[in-house]
């Protein structure tokens, strides 16, 4: 009751400026949602992060549910997954929900990392922004790599295999570490154990640690648009952003019916074709892990399959490593790599479309020879794309500061 | 922090060493953790040598078993498959195997003890991958001059029916040789050398 009238009136309500008082949690909602101004020509590219977000949080819960049921023993963990899909009660459910829901994070955030590409999401002053983003996108591979590991079939198993001996090229210290990996000689009981660990409690706190980072990077700078200029060089009397718009309501409400029409698509896959005919769950990972018997066609899940030709494209063990995991590494230097005066493919002239319209065509081509069986012509094919994937970085670096550009408005446009 | 009347340097000298006794210590207490992970006694004790009966394989056959998690094959090698090793020499990485691993007996053009039998760790050197055996001699999808020899599915490497890597595959070295040794003419045991043999 002692408190000023006018306190009260700005928050509206006793408890919460009670609470306020002690958290800052109105601060905080207008901060980061209120107040925080997001450019308003956002489009579709906009919804994959706040999308992403909502699949980390469904392989959460559904994770916390399937470590319920899971047994991380080489003995039973195979069984324990056939246990989940036909006895526990929906289970079914919450482990396609898992499954499935791996896949979509990655194609959420292939296409969140395309938006960047487009629009210069990662250039000054947002570099770190995209550096978190990467370190997300990294522990993202590990967590799916040994997620796939869990269930104990065959891919599962030969999948292990392969990965953990690529750690095997490196010289002099290869061997011994792929040992301490593994905890044995061989992908044992040691090695199931200790990815399960990885799995459900290291590998998810860094995510979450990462999330946040990327998340107060971003409020700090705020949000990028289609048009790659800065909304806060032109502000009104009041400061606020002339082409600004609060979060909340505006995106918060947009980014509600993203998640709808994203649920859509999401649980009908679930209900329909859960395995994607191969492509989510291979066919040989319904086969209990056999250490005997490597399967004829082995192949990780598609999300890797892109660096995965790049590793069979050079004969040559190291090389080939060495050039797989350039593919990724080099994806950090994105921001100092791109030196073009202008951010969004918009105003940077016929060059850029073309060059983005070959990486992406590497990319996805680059997957689909992944996944296939590798006749000679397919090498070769696996070669020239390889060099496009690279190429696309090299010829970025020295023809971003030469070529010419369009105009760049001084206002967003529609 | 106030700075006025302070020794810079000291406070300087004193949070560096302060910093580095605080990070040897905890390299220190690091190293249970990263030791954790190494194979535990158990798994070092699971490392016994394997004894295997020849007296039911027939030449062209393959007998796999495990020895230290690793699949091991034995491959039974008629004279014909002998006679046809040195054609394929101009092909292969590393025919003589000098930059393979194998024990020394082994380092000739079968990779043998005894001619007949290819006793060979089955685990590809690429990535750990089981190439598959592919005996017959004949166009292939992968090889239209195929002469016989170990096939791997996984990335494509190939191996002659000695285990030797070809050119141009992914695989750096032949397959690899474990030790064994002959307990009479029929037993076979992987894991130990003939005695007096390196």
């Amino acid at each position: 009751m002692a408190k000023p009238a006018s306190n009260i009136a700005r928050s509206g309500n006793a408890f919460m400026n009670w609470i306020d008082e002690r958290l800052p949690v109105s601060a905080f909602w207008e901060a980061t949602m209120t107040g925080y101004y997001a450019p308003k020509n956002f489009n579709f590219w906009y919804y994959m992060g706040s999308l992403a977000l909502l699949v980390l949080v469904i392989q959460i819960l559904t994770g916390i549910f399937l470590t319920m049921h899971y047994k991380p023993s080489a003995a039973e963990a195979f069984a324990s997954v056939e246990y989940i899909m036909r006895d526990v009660e929906w289970g079914w459910l919450i482990r396609y929900l898992h499954s499935t829901g791996a896949s979509f994070f990655f194609i959420l955030v292939y296409l969140h990392m395309f938006r960047s590409f487009l629009y210069g999401s990662h250039r000054t002053p947002r570099e770190l922004v995209w550096i978190f983003g990467m370190l997300i996108y990294l522990a993202l591979m590990a967590e799916a790599f040994m997620g796939y590991v869990l269930p104990w079939g065959q891919m599962s198993y030969w999948g292990a295999q392969v990965i953990i001996n690529l750690f095997g090229a490196i010289p002099a210290i290869g061997e011994p570490l792929t040992e301490w990996i593994r905890g044995d000689y061989f992908i044992s009981d040691a090695t199931l154990n200790r990815f399960f660990a990885l799995h459900v409690v290291a590998l998810p706190l860094a995510i979450l640690g990462l999330v946040l980072l990327h998340l107060v990077a971003l409020r700090e700078n705020g949000s990028n648009n289609p048009d790659g200029i800065e909304i806060k060089a032109n502000k009104d009397e009041n400061g606020i952003p002339k082409d600004g718009i609060p979060f909340h309501p505006y995106y918060t409400v947009k980014d509600i019916f993203g998640v709808a029409m994203f649920l859509l698509v999401f649980v009908f896959v679930i209900f329909f074709w859960p395995e994607a005919g191969g492509l989510f769950l291979e066919h040989d990972n319904f086969v209990p892990a056999d250490p005997l018997v490597t399967p004829t066609h082995i192949k990780p899940v598609w999300y890797f399959t892109p660096y995965y030709a790049i590793l069979k494209a050079v004969p040559d063990k190291l090389i080939g490593v060495i050039l797989m995991f350039a593919a990724v590494g080099i994806l950090f230097f994105l921001p100092w790599l791109d030196r073009s005066p202008v951010k969004s493919i918009r105003y940077k002239g016929l060059w850029y479309k073309i060059m983005l319209f070959l990486f992406a065509i590497a990319f996805v081509r680059l997957g689909m020879l992944g996944m296939s069986e590798g006749t000679p012509a397919q090498t070769i094919e696996m070669r020239v794309w390889t060099f496009v994937y690279f190429g696309f970085f090299v010829l970025l670096y020295f023809l971003s500061p030469r070529a010419k550009t369009k105009p760049v408005p001084d206002r967003v446009t529609h | 922090m106030p700075t006025d009347g302070v020794n810079k340097k000291r406070r300087r000298f004193l949070v560096a060493t302060t910093s580095a006794v605080g990070a040897v210590g905890a390299g220190f207490a690091a190293v249970p953790f990263i030791k954790s992970w190494n194979p535990s006694a158990k798994a070092q004790a699971v490392g016994a040598p394997v004894q295997v009966s020849l007296n039911d394989l027939e030449p062209g056959q393959i007998l796999k078993v495990q020895w230290r998690g690793q699949t091991i094959g034995i491959l039974r090698r008629s004279p014909q498959t002998l006679d046809l090793l040195p054609e394929v020499d101009g092909e292969l990485r590393d025919p003589q195997s000098q930059e393979s691993e194998q024990p020394q007996f082994a380092q000739n053009e079968a990779r043998a003890l005894r001619d007949e039998y290819l006793v060979v760790n089955m685990h590809c050197t690429h990535l750990g991958c089981v190439p598959q055996l592919v005996p017959e001699v004949g166009p292939q999808p992968f090889d239209e001059n195929w002469k016989g020899g170990f096939f791997c599915p996984c990335h494509k490497s190939k191996f002659d029916m000695a285990g030797r890597v070809y050119k141009g595959v992914p695989a750096p070295a032949n397959l690899r040789i474990p030790p064994y040794s002959y307990l009479d003419d029929s037993t076979l045991l992987i894991g130990v050398n003939p005695e007096g043999v390196a």
